[in-house]
């Protein structure tokens, strides 16, 4: 595949990565709409979901994306225009870049970031800006309301985020994607290295914390604060319609996707197998045709992590604002500060 | 003129540019986004000289959390929509004398302590190990002396926070 590629000039490649990027935040967040929103949840309410459109309705999610594009772009009389328009795209920026860092396979990366996982943590910022700017500018006190929750909530679980991350990269010993990956499938557990050392077994705890911030921060519910629709009608996204709206609405699930990969890197080895399976001692054995599976298997692990994420949504009531601010900063946040020692402890006696 | 060079300067006027709407801008929060545009062409511009720890760090902490929790205090206290008449006060004249002397100050800080100096032509990107080697390594006091002070802020904003 890289010999494949190596003939390729320059402003090819680059085409490649956008366009494997494209596929890489779009393809799931379509699947993910389909298969978790549109049945999944149907099925837990007793009820069919979108049948027309195709067989068993999968046809639905282009249908609704033509009617979303047909409509007016309507901007509020009082709004700031320029940032109400900007919004909306950058939150799906952050996106993008997000997944620029994902390893999918041996050699299927779009680029090797040294600083890998804290580069994903950085820029999954930059969409509370978005959000942020999004509330303010529709000019309506629902929809700042709905801003400033989501920030101060955005900001409240960032933080145990990046401390259970920490972990993982003491126990790895790199901040690199890739090589968290290969660190995982070549380690082994007391001796046994059968499964490798998918780090969701030593850092159990980093692994529920940092489930629990990615639903925080995806804003999905029993997190769903700032788009409570019994309050805020839909928060932020209040004043949005048409493809802006779908801006909004593609972000969120395709964050949820790169999310769940990244997830999956950290936690569950990523696109690899255990190396020993095939005899492979390191990422340069790894024979070609992972970057074709590699993907597959990211791609099945993230799935299994978005129903989580989705299962959990579809199951819990909404927590009110000032128990999931306490139990971010008084539950999360200290769990993940001994989870750090521990690990640094046990990094240097072992 | 190689790549990085004009890379440099686009980046470069895109922050000056910026860096006058901050100033000149009528909106509250119109300003804060355009000191966005600047940090995030600083962040750039680490990237450019191969210090992608510095520029990552950059994001996080000035676009991440600093910005946001600015915008974040500014709407939730004042943030009109529109051109905000008091924004521009006699406090320019103070202003632009302080930011001159910095100015002046800073660039012959640079040209004092550089000069002509160049750049090797095939600079090592340091790694970020090396970077964590220094700070805690030779750097460990200097790093513990800003702990205690980012520690002494949070306890006096606990302080000035508490109502009894």
């Amino acid at each position: 595949m890289i010999a494949l590629l190596a003939e390729v000039p320059y402003w090819g490649q680059s085409l490649l990565r956008v366009l494997g990027g494209l596929v890489a935040v779009l393809l799931p967040a379509g699947t993910i709409v389909y298969v978790f929103l549109f049945k999944m949840m149907s099925f837990m309410q007793s009820r069919l979901g979108p049948m027309e459109a195709g067989p068993y309705g999968s046809m639905q999610l282009f249908a609704e994306v033509g009617k979303w594009l047909q409509k007016e772009d309507i901007v509020p009389d009082r709004a700031d225009a320029r940032i109400f328009k900007m919004a909306p795209i950058i939150v799906l920026v952050s996106t993008f870049l997000l997944v620029v860092v994902v390893p999918f396979g041996p050699e299927a990366w779009f680029t090797d970031f040294e600083t890998g996982v804290f580069y994903a943590l950085a820029v999954s910022s930059i969409s509370v800006l978005g959000i942020l700017i999004a509330g303010w500018s529709s000019a309506n006190k629902y929809s700042l309301l709905g801003g400033l929750r989501a920030a101060g909530q955005l900001i409240a679980y960032e933080l145990p985020m990046v401390l259970a991350v920490m972990g993982v990269v003491i126990q790895a010993g790199t901040m690199n994607l890739q090589k968290i990956v290969v660190a995982q499938n070549t380690g082994s557990m007391f001796g046994i290295d059968a499964i490798g050392h998918p780090y969701v077994i030593s850092q159990f705890f980093g692994f529920i914390i940092f489930m629990i911030a990615i639903q925080a921060e995806l804003t999905q519910a029993p997190f769903d604060m700032p788009i409570a629709e019994s309050e805020l009608v839909s928060g932020y996204m209040t004043e949005y319609s048409g493809f802006r709206f779908l801006i909004f609405f593609i972000g969120e699930y395709a964050t949820a996707g790169v999310f769940a990969m990244i997830a999956s890197v950290l936690f569950l080895g990523g696109w690899g197998v255990p190396f020993t399976w095939f005899g492979w001692t390191s990422v340069d054995d790894v024979a070609n045709w992972m970057n074709i599976v590699g993907p597959l298997i990211m791609f099945t692990k993230m799935m299994l992590l978005v129903f989580v994420i989705m299962w959990i949504r579809f199951s819990y009531p909404r927590l009110r604002e000032d128990q999931l601010q306490r139990f971010a900063w008084k539950g999360l946040i200290p769990v993940a500060l001994v989870n750090i020692m521990v690990t640094a402890i046990l990094k240097v006696v072992f | 003129m190689i790549a990085q060079n004009i890379g440099f300067w686009i980046i470069a006027i895109v922050m000056i540019g910026a860096a006058l709407r901050v100033v000149t801008t009528n909106n509250v929060v119109h300003a804060a986004l355009w000191l966005v545009v600047v940090l995030a062409g600083a962040a750039a511009q680490y990237i450019l000289l191969a210090a992608e720890f510095v520029a990552v760090t950059q994001v996080l902490v000035y676009i991440g959390a600093v910005m946001v929790l600015f915008l974040f205090g500014t709407m939730l206290t004042r943030a009109r929509i529109g051109a905000e008449s008091d924004l521009n006060n006699s406090y320019k004249k103070l202003g632009i004398p302080v930011g001159l002397i910095m100015l002046v100050a800073m660039g012959l800080a640079l040209t004092d302590s550089f000069g002509d100096e160049k750049l090797p032509e095939s600079a090592k990107i340091v790694s970020t190990q090396e970077i964590s080697d220094q700070i805690f390594g030779p750097y460990l006091l200097p790093f513990w002396a800003l702990s205690f002070v980012l520690l002494a802020a949070v306890v006096g904003a606990i302080v000035l926070a508490r109502k009894d």
